[in-house]
């Protein structure tokens, strides 16, 4: 535990400009979000306090909005917003919604009916009532609802870091996807303390009296603005091209570093997830990112890929990784998966990926053609003997592998199936399997070098750029270390790519990693 | 002066106010009394348009209401409701300047005029810093008061002004409003259900029900000549007490005898029955000096007082 502690306190510390930058960034995500949302929903909440007709209707839609899932929410700006902060912001601030407008509800027809009366008595027109009588007597309710979004935001600003806008998310889900807790935690716990100091001030004034009160929110609005400031700090930055690279990509040595130690790229760069990475080059919002060789929204958007010329990205062929006990509970699995060994080519899986992620066609159906297209399909025997839990990461190519091991053992042998598919990054796959959660899944071999082993640096470097060594030395250490068997390579090499649309691949006359240098160099 | 004319309001299907006309003169204080629900608070209530008639005029002054802006209206108008309504983020210096602030007066002059309301209505001057929920009932309907006496606007409305508080203290308010100079110069309009404070501070009441006018004219009037059996009923469970406060010594001045004549503090005749008893009662004299308006004398003790009460009583008209 005191081992721990000390790493994660030198990992902080080896990248505190990077942590202070995007405390920074998610501080300022919230404020802006946080200001825009009060400068839109104070009015409505006012206006149907007035017109209290309106107020289902609107505080209907901000509640349908609330229910969207933020990432969906996410996805559906890029079309219309694009990728970074713009979109980013726009979902912050449609969460933040409700809970200000609601309140400023609530606040306002909850004050005693008589002190509204008294003030109409006396002579005040409507907007002195409203500034003198009702906000003030609102507010504390109304401080309550901007609390509430406060910590939403604070939550909800690490998904920025899926569409490049930045925040405390670009570890955690780096750390997540790279199997590196202190990463996770270096993320997580800034977030978190947001959230607690945030809350914990807002509450503070929320208790004032009156007259203090009165004062702070002279102060309030400033310090809103100041903080959403924060935002626009860190990105004075500029190339001619701008690259997308994953979270995982960005910590990774045969990654972002490589590319940097290895060909010197110079290349301004933000992290986006691998969701909406391939729409955005095709939305001409990315000019390079940082893809799967594989992957079917190559073909889908027409990109072209850089040649590695330098061989910094290590070969990633896939192969079903086993648990040793699964393999002697169930003896007829090994030599079932095995059925799918050198069966699929590169071009193979990057069009079945296209089927499923560009024509939509589901997992199942394309794996159950494929299969069919190789003659190693069987119906199903329905047997009863056990059942074989197969998990898979979330992303297309492993659902259809998944797919085609399920009706695979379901052919062929008496067992049944369980699926455990979308575990949402290799880290978690992998705790999953060693936690007898699971029994097998799909693994790549670069990345049982390089995420799951991570053997110092020279060997990584010896091992990596060959095929043969690769698979033997995480086949051997696997066994070792985890009690884990890899099975025979299923054929392709999903490897990492920097891909670029093809067209202005050609225009720029850029094919190979070292030719985006030198343009970037020139330029 | 407030003149109505024919005012009718209904709420939905309900009649609150059904034509209804009548005047306050200049510096008079016209109660309008009756159950809840009769209209009366509606028809405080468009005076100074916090509610709009649906028909007939009303004249503050010789000028039509609506056409003026109603915020000014309001500000030249004195309000003082029955829950008070004062703003509980304010303190009580706050709350008194309200109007003052509205109509820009000078800082010194909204002082000087707080400090010499402060203390013509017995508040102490450390309320002034407080806040409404740290004052008792009684002291926050002082400064519900003096928030609407501030401007010292020539009109007052009154809603069930002393309606929320407990017997002691509104009766103790009751005298001291009473007294207080300011309100003699006042031209007020004030809504009570309560039989005793209308009597107690009416120049001239208006009884309704079901959104008329049933009867309006002096508590002496009401009392004497009421013009229907609701009238009469609405005031037969207290006639007695009503009584004594109606009539003044002066009323039954000669069902009196002489007296002998004697020196001492004297009382005016306007002192009605009610509160020559209580003179008579709580202090340790036997006789009371009086001297009427010619400048005559009597001297009355207990049972003379209610022997001339009868006697008057008697002589009174009866229907």
């Amino acid at each position: 535990m005191n081992e721990q502690q000390q790493t994660l306190w030198q990992f902080m510390q080896g990248q505190s400009d990077k942590l202070l930058n995007q405390t920074l960034q998610h501080v300022g995500l919230t404020f802006i979000s946080l200001l825009l949302a009060i400068a839109i929903g104070l009015p409505l909440g006012i206006l149907i306090a007035r017109k209290r007709k309106l107020s289902g209707t609107v505080l209907g839609i901000a509640g349908v909005l609330q229910t969207i899932p933020s990432i969906a929410l996410l996805g559906f700006m890029i079309p219309v917003l694009g990728i970074g902060a713009k979109p980013a912001i726009v979902a912050l601030l449609i969460y933040a919604l409700l809970p200000i407008i609601r309140n400023t509800y609530t606040g306002i027809i909850g004050i005693d009916q008589h002190i509204k009366e008294a003030a109409r008595a006396m002579g005040m027109s409507r907007s002195q009532i409203l500034l003198k009588v009702e906000l003030p007597l609102a507010m504390p309710v109304i401080l309550a609802g901007i609390r509430t979004a406060t910590v939403i935001n604070v939550g909800v600003a690490t998904l920025a870091s899926f569409i490049a806008a930045g925040g405390l998310g670009e570890f955690i889900f780096g750390g997540i996807s790279l199997n590196n807790t202190n990463m996770i935690l270096a993320g997580a716990i800034p977030a978190a303390l947001l959230a607690i100091i945030l809350d914990a001030l807002l509450s503070l004034i929320q208790k004032m009296d009156f007259k203090k009160l009165r004062r702070a929110l002279y102060v309030f609005p400033v310090v809103i603005l100041i903080l959403g400031g924060f935002y626009a700090l860190p990105s004075a930055y500029g190339s001619t091209l701008t690259a997308g690279f994953t979270p995982e990509f960005m910590g990774r040595q045969d990654g972002d570093l490589g590319l940097r130690s290895v060909y010197g790229l110079k290349i301004h760069t933000i992290v986006i997830s691998d969701a909406v990475m391939y729409k955005a080059a095709y939305a001409k919002e990315l000019d390079v990112i940082s893809g799967y060789s594989t992957d079917g929204r190559l073909k889908a958007f027409d990109l072209k890929i850089l040649k590695d010329d330098k061989n910094i990205f290590p070969p990633y062929y896939a192969a079903p990784i086993v648990r040793n006990e699964a393999l002697k509970q169930f003896p007829q699995l090994e030599e079932t998966l095995n059925l799918l060994a050198d069966k699929i080519t590169d071009a193979a899986m990057t069009d079945l990926n296209y089927k499923t992620d560009y024509l939509h066609q589901s997992p199942e159906r394309v794996a159950k053609d494929f299969l069919i297209s190789i003659g190693l399909y069987k119906a199903p025997k329905n047997g009863h003997n056990g059942t074989i839990r197969i998990g898979s990461k979330i992303f297309g190519e492993q659902y259809i592998l998944a797919e085609m091991y399920s009706m695979l053992i379901k052919g062929y042998t008496d067992y049944d199936v369980s699926t455990k598919t979308g575990l949402g990054g290799t880290k978690i796959c992998f705790d999953a399997l060693t936690n007898n959660q699971i029994d097998f899944y799909p693994e790549y071999t670069g990345t049982g070098l390089l995420v799951l082993l991570q053997p110092d640096a020279k060997v990584a470097k010896e091992m990596a750029h060959d095929k043969e060594k690769t698979y033997n030395y995480v086949s051997a250490e696997f066994e070792k270390k985890f009690k884990i068997k890899w099975l025979k390579p299923i054929g392709f090499n999903n490897s990492y790519a920097l891909m670029m649309r093809r067209k202005q691949s050609k225009d720029l006359n850029v094919n190979t990693i070292t030719d985006l240098k030198n343009y970037l160099d020139k330029n | 002066m407030i003149e109505l004319k024919e005012i009718s309001k209904k709420f939905g299907h309900t009649q609150a106010v059904n034509t209804i006309s009548f005047k306050v003169e200049e510096k008079e204080t016209l109660v309008l009394l009756g159950t809840s629900g009769c209209g009366k608070t509606t028809t405080l209530k468009m005076i100074n348009r916090l509610i709009e008639p649906d028909t007939g005029q009303i004249i503050i002054n010789g000028a039509d209401i609506t056409n003026q802006n109603p915020d000014e209206l309001r500000k030249g108008i004195g309000y003082v409701m029955q829950n008070i309504g004062l703003f509980p983020h304010y303190t009580i210096a706050e709350n008194i300047a309200v109007v003052p602030k509205l109509l820009r007066w000078e800082k010194e002059k909204i002082k000087s005029r707080t400090q010499e309301l402060i203390g013509k209505l017995h508040l102490p001057e450390n309320v002034l810093k407080m806040f409404p929920h740290q004052l008792s009932g009684g002291q926050q309907q002082r400064v519900g008061l003096a928030r609407a006496l501030v401007t010292n606007p020539a009109v007052l409305l009154m809603d069930e002004p002393f309606g929320a508080l407990d017997n002691v203290t509104r009766s103790s308010i009751q005298k001291e409003f009473k007294a207080l100079e300011e309100l003699k110069r006042k031209t007020i309009v004030m809504v009570t259900h309560d039989v005793q404070e209308a009597f107690e501070l009416a120049d001239r009441i208006c009884l309704m029900d079901k959104g008329k006018i049933i009867q309006i004219g002096t508590p002496k009037q009401l009392l004497y000549q009421p013009v229907n059996d609701f009238a009469k009923k609405f005031l037969a469970s207290q006639k007695l007490a009503l009584e004594f406060k109606v009539v003044n010594i002066q009323d039954i001045w000669s069902f009196l005898p002489k007296g002998t004549l004697q020196d001492g503090k004297a009382f005016p005749a306007n002192l009605n029955i009610w509160e020559a008893m209580e003179l008579l009662r709580n202090t340790d004299r036997h006789e009371l000096l009086i001297s009427a308006d010619n400048k005559e004398s009597k001297t009355v003790t207990f049972e003379q007082l209610t022997q001339g009460f009868n006697q008057f009583q008697t002589s009174q008209p009866h229907e």
